[in-house]
């Protein structure tokens, strides 16, 4: 049958521009162009992935958004009427990639921060030392000494604390969802930068082991890849409870994309549809989760610290005081702007709540209990620039979680298609001939001077505040106002309005 | 007024004297030396702290009020009596001076706990956890209430005027103390408030503070996590709290709880022998929400100490010198060469290294 559907968009090639040199063929993932005597689109495959557009070598393709009218309506978007047709063609759920798109407020928009003006100086980044070093891991709550020959000796014991020379990690994005040259990038820009890789719940492929030192391993309901072995090679380990484009949902990698590697790193049959269960069937309640965290950090012999990974959900700050009294020595905070590789569209986009309500509601839970200092947060969710990443830990965030700026900087433009495995730029695929055109190397360069822009920007937001650790602004709300936001929820943000 | 303030920024001028022998001595030269500074301030706030002043009643709890009325002083006595014996109690003396002006009530207690109170609190070790409790509620519970001070054979003597005239105002010249500082404010936009000057006492501690801390936001909710209530929004309080916390409660030495304060550097702590490097890691991971961030030069003093510190990058000014038993801390040589021109060594302090003056042993860092 064919569809009813409108293309989303017109692919537009200028034929006296265009030399016939095919390259644009070649390059699209999703098989919208070929060639009958020239060079021909159909529209209705486009994503709009611009992998044709950047390759042209003249510059002769363009893509435009469908103008076809429909009747305006303000409540009938063409969304959901395109939305319906598709249903009413399929009968399916609607699968989505990458993180919620709709115009939901943004609270990061509407925070701004603060600087230094006559009273206290602003410190230039170029000319003093700036400390953005970073360590994950729980802290006692205090540290106890003792002289012993007029020496001074640490009487406290240190759990383990892992080191990010910047507040920043690459979120968890599983080998399978995306290719392993991009599992390769992620992995040595993390070394290069000193920060952390998180594999996801896809295993870790044994390449990349000699990478192990910055790598969270990740343990989810679906165990894929999870071994003795696997958990002794990371800096940390994670146990996956959600995620924040599909909180309470399970993982869906299609069998499309379990080749032979994937399969032998997952641990699964070639071509299986991995479906990991949407609650582990070992935690079905906080004290079970205690038992898998014990079990994991029996397993890493108290090496590594154990992040707990949930999405940010209306109860989100009680979870995580039971998580931190669990025994986590991490919490993974992902907001409902979080990325994925495929989710239910309707689950993306109506399920879990913005995660800088979540953070303040953690931070704020935490800290009246007392226990803020037993866990590191990190806060993921749509972190877009440096400010995102400032305004996150002046709310109370450890570190932030970085996913789909790392894919943008790796070539993605977001056209939310990585389920279905098309990925032109190399990325979320597994076809080897995408794959292959992701050149590890210079993504991680790309990824090593994203993370290093990123750095620099936020020295100069520390300097102009007027500080010179990272530690001064984390948590300090103070620094913070709002601008345009209500009562409630400045009060949930624990900050003033701007001019207070 | 409490609380209803913006939190102030202030510059300022700062001046400390200990006799490390213990010998007393008047408030004449701690005036002296801060009114040289006389420029550094701005006439919104002055104060002192000494210690060594009660001897007769010097195990004693001396509480330094400021009430806004007489029915806050009502209820604050109502409120010591239910929870000490009060041995005596007076109006602290001032002497008019024409420049200070709408004094509030200044009242002083000499306290003991009670001790079904004690034994309620958990016992004599928890005596001073009680005490900073009571403080904590005068200061956040009874309005027009505020405590100046809270320790033992010391007080602070503070209000609204240039510190040499809030001297002259609380007759410091008749009190003889082994320890004193003093202090003269610059705060920008501040309405004049008697409590919102230095220095900031909790028990034996008091500060007197030279800058603004960047950091107030975090520092300020590390505290609340400990039961602290930054009620003043003034950033010095901080720093007393902190100290109280880390030496008093958590029992860390001055000296490393400095360290804790104005951390080195990552650059110079991944340079330490590795012994020392681990104590300076550890220090950092668990009191990174401690570090004092910001310039800052504070003088810090105890019954038993007095200590000088300035923020890791030195952006206020802070000058040591030792005249035989005498050691002086200030903002400006000139305000320790005005009383005390010949000395046996001048040095200005390293930037975030404490300089330590003990009791009985001199300086010890």
């Amino acid at each position: 049958m064919t569809s009813w559907l409108p293309a989303e968009f017109h692919v537009r090639i200028d034929h006296a521009r265009c030399r016939r040199c095919k390259r644009c063929i070649m390059n699209c993932g999703f098989g919208t162009l070929s060639f009958a005597d020239r060079v021909v689109a159909d529209d209705r495959k486009c994503a709009a992935c611009h992998r044709c557009a950047t390759f042209c070598p003249e510059g002769a393709i363009t893509i435009e958004r469908n103008a076809l009218a429909f009747k305006h309506n303000e409540h009938w978007l063409p969304e959901y009427r395109v939305n319906i047709i598709k249903q009413a063609e399929q009968g399916g759920m609607l699968l989505t990639g990458m993180g919620n798109d709709k115009a939901y407020f943004s609270y990061f928009d509407h925070m701004v921060l603060d600087a230094c003006q006559v009273t206290n100086p602003s410190i230039d980044p170029l000319r003093e030392p700036m400390e953005l070093r970073t360590y994950l891991g729980s802290k006692p709550e205090k540290l106890e000494f003792a002289m012993e020959d007029g020496r001074l000796v640490q009487k406290t014991r240190m759990g383990p604390q892992v080191r990010l020379d910047v507040p920043m990690i690459f979120s968890a994005m599983s080998y399978g969802s995306i290719s392993l040259n991009a599992h390769r990038a992620l992995a040595r820009a993390a070394r290069e930068c000193h920060i952390l890789m998180n594999t996801g719940e896809g295993g870790l492929h044994k390449d990349l082991y000699p990478y192990s030192d910055r790598v969270i391993v990740q343990c989810a309901s679906g165990r894929f890849g999870v071994d003795f072995d696997y958990l002794n090679h990371s800096a940390a380990v994670e146990i996956k409870i959600g995620q924040g484009a599909k909180p309470g949902i399970g993982g869906h990698l299609p069998g499309e994309k379990v080749d032979q590697e994937v399969s032998e790193t997952r641990m699964i049959p070639v071509g299986t549809d991995a479906l990991s269960p949407a609650p582990h069937h070992d935690i079905y309640s906080i004290e079970d989760l205690a038992q898998l965290i014990h079990a994991l950090k029996e397993a890493t012999g108290w090496t590594k610290p154990v992040s707990v990974k949930i999405a940010a959900v209306h109860n989100v700050a009680a979870i995580a005081s039971g998580i931190a009294r669990a025994g986590a020595d991490i919490i993974y905070l992902d907001g409902f702007r979080g990325g994925t590789g495929a989710a239910p569209t309707i689950i993306r986009d109506h399920v879990g709540i913005p995660i800088e309500m979540a953070l303040a509601a953690v931070d704020d839970r935490l800290r009246a209990e007392g226990i803020r200092n037993r866990v590191s947060i990190i806060c993921a969710g749509g972190i877009r620039h440096a400010g995102d990443m400032a305004k996150a830990i002046a709310l109370g965030a450890d570190a932030v979680g970085i996913g789909t700026a790392a894919l943008i900087a790796m070539g993605c433009r977001v056209c939310q298609k990585c389920y279905t495995g098309n990925c032109s730029w190399g990325i979320a695929t597994q076809r080897p001939e995408l794959v292959r055109r992701l050149d590890p190397e210079v993504a991680a360069g790309r990824l090593v001077n994203l993370v290093r822009a990123w750095s620099l920007e936020l020295k100069e937001i520390l300097g102009a505040l007027g500080v010179n650790a990272v530690e001064s602004l984390r948590g300090s709300r103070e620094r913070l106002r709002g601008v345009g936001l209500s009562d409630t929820d400045l009060k949930i943000l624990g900050i003033k309005p701007a001019g207070r | 007024m409490r609380g209803e303030f913006p939190r102030i920024p202030s510059g300022c001028s700062i001046s400390g004297i200990m006799d490390t022998t213990g010998r007393r001595m008047t408030g004449e030269a701690v005036i002296k030396s801060i009114a040289t500074m006389h420029d550094r301030s701005n006439g919104l706030g002055g104060g002192f702290a000494a210690y060594g002043i009660y001897p007769a009643y010097r195990d004693h709890y001396a509480f330094h009020m400021l009430y806004h009325n007489q029915a806050a002083r009502y209820d604050t006595e109502e409120y010591f009596k239910d929870h000490f014996v009060i041995d005596h109690e007076e109006s602290i003396p001032t002497r008019p001076v024409p420049t200070i002006t709408d004094p509030p009530i200044l009242w002083r207690y000499f306290l003991r706990v009670r001790p079904d109170r004690l034994e309620w609190a958990g016992g004599p070790d928890r005596e001073r956890d009680f005490v900073v409790s009571v403080v904590m509620h005068i200061n956040t519970g009874i309005p027009g209430a505020f405590v100046f001070s809270s320790g033992q054979n010391m007080g602070a003597f503070k209000g609204v005027g240039y510190p040499e005239d809030i001297g002259r105002f609380f007759c410091l010249d008749e009190y003889e103390a082994y320890l004193w500082s003093g202090h003269g404010r610059f705060p920008t936009n501040t309405p004049g408030w008697w409590g919102g000057a230095h220095p900031f006492c909790l028990l034996d501690w008091s500060v007197v503070h030279n800058g603004e801390i960047s950091s107030y936001g975090i520092n300020k909710r590390y505290l609340e996590m400990f039961g602290y209530k930054m009620e003043l929004q003034t950033d010095t309080e901080v720093v007393a709290y902190l100290f109280d916390l880390l030496c008093r409660q958590h029992g860390l030495p001055f000296a490393v709880a400095c360290r804790a304060f104005a951390a080195p550097f990552w650059k110079d702590v991944d340079r330490m022998p590795e012994e020392e490097r681990a104590i300076a890691t550890s220090l950092r991971q668990v009191y990174g929400s401690a570090l004092i961030n910001g310039p800052f030069s504070f003088i810090v003093a105890t019954g038993r100490m007095m200590v000088a510190l300035t923020d890791r990058i030195k952006l206020r000014p802070m000058v040591i010198a030792q005249k035989g038993d005498l050691v002086y801390m200030a903002s400006e040589e000139s305000a320790i060469r005005e009383i005390a021109p010949a000395l046996d060594r001048v040095w200005t302090v390293k930037a975030g290294e404490p300089v330590i003056a003990e009791l009985g042993r001199g300086i010890v860092q």
